[in-house]
């Protein structure tokens, strides 16, 4: 593969990331999740690497940045910046209970030819009538749908931010995500849509892959309630990921749906 | 043997209204440490049941003179009792909470009249203690427990970095 292809392909991961499955991994990377007063504040890095946690392909652009209060309100992040390598966010946390920061991606891929070339298309779904010209054939089109989520939480743990909207993947958590201590086993349930969805491979991997030879990659597969377990080996940051294929579009020109979740999860030693 | 139970018994009988109350009395030794920064750690003291939730918060040292309430910043510290009852308990706790102690033997004395030992339950518990050093380690000490149990007990236990002797001593 000469340089020139490489680049063209690494563009074209880009246009899919965090939604194909690439060996790209997405991510959210919170200073700290577990604070002991209001008036605290954490700063959140967003990436897109080949290891965990560093910043060593491209920024996670925070276009779909959702930060939701205890409360339910949607809070603004404060000092947004984009960089070569990674996007930072600040948030003060202002109330007591647990927030949810979330890059949430809602968009259609478009493959087509015009005038025998090939052409391709990104945007949002409402733009895709417009977005393609009339003379286009062969058109291919695929619709993503994916969220890249971290947790944090000010004294006690809550779960409003849990609520969840029936679209896409969701984790509604069994063990509350900012209660992970090492040794012990969490349970989680993946939504599809709203439902329980059953037989979701999840992979989780612990972060400073740095400083291992092995990824140490654990695998969980949901049952038919949507539960997955995992037992943390050890303290530390972990990167959780599940994607599924379907054919549940919501424009009917689009022939299949791309799905992934991510976290950014915190296990405490005991 | 039989005589001196029959004493102790009469005693019982004869002088209820002066029955000293159930006491603990716990000594905790801060070590003294040489590092280049040197801060006093935040220390939690707790009785826990076997299911690990919380009997009981005995002490919380933290630093409570940093000005808005800003030394609660770093309770969390102390990961173990935050998450067992710090994070729902919200601070200062009269006759619990306080400040932070320099290195030594500290002494701590409760009774089941009154405090947090009022009104718990006889059984097995574990005294813990855990201590957080701003910029330096963390350490759980603990140590089962009887309370008030029949007898004297005399418990000891020993940390290795941030927590030195601990001895524990129970009067029913």
């Amino acid at each position: 593969m000469n340089l020139k292809l490489i680049g063209i392909a690494t563009a074209l991961t880009l246009c899919l990331a965090p939604l194909a499955a690439s060996a790209h991994k997405t991510w959210l990377h919170p200073s700290g999740t577990v604070f002991s007063d209001t008036g605290a504040w954490m700063t959140v890095d967003a990436a897109v690497s080949n290891d965990l946690f560093y910043f060593n392909h491209v920024p996670l652009r925070l276009d779909g940045l959702q930060v939701t209060a205890p409360d339910g309100s949607r809070v603004a992040p404060q000092n947004s910046a984009t960089g070569k390598y990674r996007s930072v966010f600040d948030l003060e946390l202002t109330q007591q209970g647990t927030y949810k920061l979330a890059v949430v991606n809602h968009g259609m891929f478009a493959q087509y030819q015009l005038d025998g070339e090939n052409k391709r298309w990104r945007g949002a779904p409402a733009e895709f009538k417009t977005g393609i010209p009339a003379a286009a054939t062969d058109v291919e089109v695929s619709e993503s749908l994916g969220s890249v989520e971290t947790f944090a939480t000010v004294g006690s743990p809550t779960r409003s931010v849990f609520k969840p909207s029936g679209k896409g993947i969701e984790m509604v958590p069994v063990t509350h995500p900012n209660d992970l201590y090492a040794g012990e086993t969490a349970t989680f349930q993946l939504l599809l849509d709203g439902k329980p969805a059953a037989g979701l491979e999840v992979e989780i991997i612990p972060g400073a892959s740095r400083y291992r030879d092995q990824p140490e990659e654990i695998k969980a597969v949901t049952g038919a309630d949507g539960n997955f377990q995992v037992k943390w080996p050890h303290a530390g940051m972990y990167w959780l990921e599940t994607t599924s294929t379907d054919e549940l579009t919501s424009l009917p020109e689009a022939s299949k749906r791309r799905l992934s979740y991510v976290a950014t999860l915190e296990v405490l030693p005991q | 043997m039989r005589a001196i139970a029959t004493a102790a018994l009469l005693a019982m009988l004869v002088l209820p209204a002066a029955l000293p109350a159930a006491e603990l009395d716990i000594s905790v030794e801060i070590p003294r440490l040489n590092v280049s920064e040197y801060h006093r750690p935040y220390v939690a003291m707790w009785l826990e049941r076997p299911d690990h939730s919380v009997a009981a918060n005995l002490a919380v040292w933290y630093d409570v003179e940093m000005k808005a309430g800003e030394g609660s910043k770093w309770l969390k510290d102390m990961r173990q009792w935050w998450r067992r009852s710090g994070r729902s308990t919200p601070m200062p706790v009269d006759g619990v909470s306080g400040a932070t102690r320099p290195a030594g033997q500290h002494q701590l004395r409760f009774n089941d009249a009154k405090g947090p030992l009022k009104g718990l339950p006889p059984g097995k518990y574990e005294l813990v203690i855990e201590a957080a050093r701003e910029v330096g380690g963390r350490e759980v000490v603990s140590v089962p427990i009887t309370w008030p149990g029949s007898s004297p007990q005399q418990l000891k236990a020993k940390g290795t970095s941030e927590l030195g002797q601990v001895r524990v001593s129970i009067t029913p």
